[in-house]
């Protein structure tokens, strides 16, 4: 950083270590990355032997278990190297359930819903609501319907903050906000 | 439920294919399904240049002899000077080395090796021309094949094994016949023309060399068996640590956030000490190979020089040619080990080639028929009537599907991610023949028309856009040839892209480059968009999905999208509600079929599948109209 700092729990990151501040972050990234091993060993990747069922858990709350059944041997099935066996929208589910079956403080998804159909998508952010209630979630998003009905917005337009707040904030105090809004969904939908 | 098995991984960076690998001593070999098959119809290729085979076999043959002569030339001057300086030691008069003889050999042996280059420098002229006309030909073949081979094909196969085939087994075919047949026909006549030298000189002798060689055979195979063993591990394992790497490297964040750094380290440890042993267990074997060949001639030639020189001195043999013998016996290990070594080049050659071949042999799309019907105006009126539609034998996607589209209306396709919506666009562009029922344009079938002709009546913007190396204003006029610069112009203020493009330093001369990322995917749209206005196409497919493009273009592309929809009848992979709502008919795709069709209020009123897909889509939020 140039200047400013970022806290946690009212402490400088800087002052934790990497491995610390790496162990409160569940990160979801834009690409989902899978790596060569079973369902299970990626679920459960960087924490050593997790129990089956929250393996399960997991997979269940990122909408994967539907998919994961379907296998011939199941959670233990293989994935090639770098997913290439599964389609995006699993690769994205499997990627969510990673990084729940890690049990974090801070979620961040970063636009980790693109390749879920809109049904999918909104049954796991149902059940993503239930499981992270007590944590801080991060969401990057494109789709408006991901974002609208989260606690605080913040728009950022060109590397600046342009704009903070609920989706109703927003709508009257934020011209970008209403641009993107207008760009997605039709008049009728605005709330 | 339906279980499947998970497609087992693909193995990574496999080698021993390509130019690169001609030494093969105790590596594995490819094997070819069928040699002689693949090898009667590459001979096919080469049948055309019978007359230059000819000469070229007569070259190698002329060019080796003159070589394997020479030894024993050069030891009748060794005899006639061995002879002379005798005489000298015991003392006779007259005693001379009689320089002049040994003068007219040595003035042979420069004639031999000039006559034995000249014939070599012929075949190796003759061979070039024969090997790049021979792989000109092929690669032709398969270029030609690969047009009229149907998109099934290149769907079900990655760009990289096409490729490969194209490029790396063309290849080994050529360096094959570049060096290895020239080789063989070398080694075969050297080997043939020594032996028959060592037996003129002395058979007694040539049985001891000959002894030696069972000797030989067996210690090559029994280690080359080891090793083999142990390159086809290290392979094994160079392939996974190379997997892991590149694994750990794509997954860098991942494994960051996830604190797995220690477990990849230790995994890259294991995998590289496991390397390691392969790895110098298979050289350490296989180079025992060459010092212990080396050893048993050694043990040949000792004997031979004894044997020999017992000989010489009994008067049976003269000194000259034992010397060439010594000589022949050593060189005459070396041809059996590159025959040995060129047999298994062409198995991987006669394997590259069954590959080639295997695309030649694939099934062709339907040719064209003759007398093609064409539009001369079109206006877009599309009909599927009673279509029915399976990639595969048995798994029917689409069945007595019956659409009728006038000009100028908008179907919108949806359904989630992978539904298949892209199938209609394969019949309708007939990428896919349908298996029953026809698809019409203006009333005519599409098959009756020229398939060129017919692609030209539609216009594309895709997610995925497709821009070339070239100006901006070469990649407008993509669609149609001849545009003026003012109709390029026209196009790109239609398609809301002239303004981005005069903020550019170049304006319409901006070359874009190979991936196009020196402007942004909005702007990739834009210009396809006015790609499309400029074609001036009647019916349009259209992907709307666009993900990863900020909000004012987004704005743009689709103001740009109802500009060049109008007055044309258009397929829209759909993704929104607006343009769903205002179409003309909804599609409604999932798992590969077309499930439901209507209008949006018709398709509500099904409470099916699309009313759930919409109303998903805004569960949790307030939203003004809402079914129950």
């Amino acid at each position: 950083m140039t200047s400013g700092r970022i806290l946690v729990d009212g402490i400088d990151i800087r002052e934790l270590t990497q491995e610390k501040l790496r162990a409160k972050i569940g990160l979801v990234p834009q690409k989902a990355v899978l790596f060569t091993g079973t369902v299970a060993e990626n679920i459960s990747f960087g924490t050593n032997d997790l129990p089956r069922d929250k393996i399960i858990r997991a997979a269940k709350i990122a909408q994967a278990s539907d998919f994961i059944s379907t296998l011939k041997q199941g959670y233990d099935a293989q994935i090639a190297q770098g997913g290439t066996n599964v389609s995006g929208g699993q690769k994205q589910q499997l990627s969510i359930a990673r990084a729940l079956a890690k049990h974090p403080e801070i979620y961040i998804f970063d636009d980790s819903f693109s390749a879920l159909d809109f049904k999918t998508e909104s049954k796991l952010r149902q059940a993503l609501k239930k499981e992270t209630e007590k944590d801080t979630v991060l969401i990057i998003a494109q789709r408006v319907t991901t974002i609208m009905d989260a606690d605080r917005i913040m728009v950022l337009d060109g590397g600046r903050m342009v704009g903070m707040g609920t989706h109703q904030d927003l709508m009257k105090t934020c011209e970008v906000y209403r641009e993107i809004v207008a760009s997605q969904l039709s008049e009728e939908e605005w709330i | 439920m339906s279980e499947k098995d998970l497609k087992p991984a693909r193995p990574m960076m496999g080698f021993g294919r390509g130019p690169g690998s001609h030494n093969t001593i105790g590596r594995p070999i490819e094997k070819a399904k069928d040699f002689k098959g693949t090898l009667r119809r590459l001979l096919t290729y080469l049948k055309p240049h019978r007359v230059k085979f000819i000469i070229i076999f007569l070259a190698t043959v002329v060019s080796t002899v003159f070589n394997i002569i020479s030894p024993k030339v050069m030891g009748q001057a060794i005899t006639k000077l061995f002879e002379g300086f005798l005489m000298k030691m015991k003392g006779l008069p007259n005693a001379a080395i009689d320089f002049k003889y040994i003068f007219n050999i040595i003035l042979i042996l420069i004639g031999i090796y000039v006559v034995s280059a000249i014939f070599n420098y012929i075949q190796q002229y003759i061979m070039a021309d024969v090997a790049q006309k021979t792989v000109y030909e092929m690669r032709k073949d398969i270029n030609a094949k690969l047009s009229r081979l149907p998109l099934k094909y290149f769907d079900g196969r990655t760009h990289g094994e096409i490729l490969s085939r194209v490029t790396n087994d063309v290849d080994v075919i050529s360096t094959t016949l570049q060096q290895s047949l020239t080789q063989l026909i070398t080694s075969v006549v050297t080997l043939v023309g020594i032996v028959v030298m060592m037996l003129t000189i002395s058979p007694m002798l040539t049985l001891i060399a000959f002894v030696t060689l069972p000797l030989s055979f067996l210690a090559t195979k029994v280690i080359a068996q080891q090793s083999q063993k142990f390159f086809a591990r290290q392979q094994k394992y160079l392939g996974q640590l190379s997997g892991q790497v590149e694994e750990m490297y794509t997954g860098h964040k991942i494994v960051k956030v996830f604190n797995y750094e220690k477990q990849s380290i230790d995994k890259f440890n294991k995998v590289n000490d496991q390397l390691y042993d392969a790895g110098w267990k298979a050289q350490f074997i296989s180079g025992m190979i060459m010092p212990l060949m080396t050893a048993i001639g050694n043990l040949s030639y000792v004997v031979i020089a004894i044997l020999g020189g017992i000989a010489v001195i009994r008067g049976k043999v003269t000194i000259g040619n034992i010397q060439a013998f010594i000589q022949y016996s050593r060189e005459f290990s070396h041809p059996i080990v590159q025959t040995s070594n060129i047999a298994n080049i062409i198995q991987s050659t006669i394997a590259a080639a069954e590959r080639v071949f295997e695309v030649l042999d694939e099934a062709e799309q339907i040719p064209d028929q003759k007398d093609l019907l064409h539009l001369d105006q079109p206006k877009g009126d599309v009909k599927f009537e009673h279509i029915k539609f399976a990639y595969s034998k048995g798994k029917i996607l689409i069945e007595d599907i019956n659409i009728d589209v006038k000009k100028g209306q908008t179907i919108a396709i949806v359904g989630p991610i992978g539904a298949g919506k892209t199938t209609l666009v394969n019949l309708l562009m007939r990428f896919y023949e349908v298996n029953q029922g026809k698809i019409t344009v203006d009333g005519i079938d599409i098959r009756d028309m020229e398939r060129g002709k017919l692609r030209s009546l539609f216009g594309m913007v895709l997610q995925d856009t497709w821009l070339f190396k070239g100006s901006i204003k070469e990649n407008i006029a993509y669609g149609r040839e001849k545009a003026t610069e003012e109709e390029i112009i026209q196009a790109a203020q239609v398609a809301y892209a002239d303004h981005f493009i005069r903020t550019l330093p170049e304006g319409y001369d901006t070359i874009l480059n190979e991936e196009a990322n020196n402007i942004s995917q909005g702007q990739k749209q834009l210009l396809t968009i006015a790609r499309a206005i400029l074609a001036n196409p009647p019916i349009l497919i259209l992907d709307e999905a666009t993900s990863s493009v900020d909000t004012r273009t987004e704005i743009y592309i689709q103001k740009a999208m109802l500009a060049l929809m109008k007055g044309r009848t258009s397929f829209v992979i759909a993704h929104r509600l607006s343009t769903i709502r205002d179409a003309d008919l909804i599609l409604v795709m999932n798992q590969g079929s077309i499930i439901e069709k209507g209008t949006h209020q018709e398709l509500l009123k099904q409470y099916g599948f699309y009313a759930d897909l919409y109303n998903s889509q805004f569960v949790g939020l307030n939203l003004k109209e809402k079914v129950s």
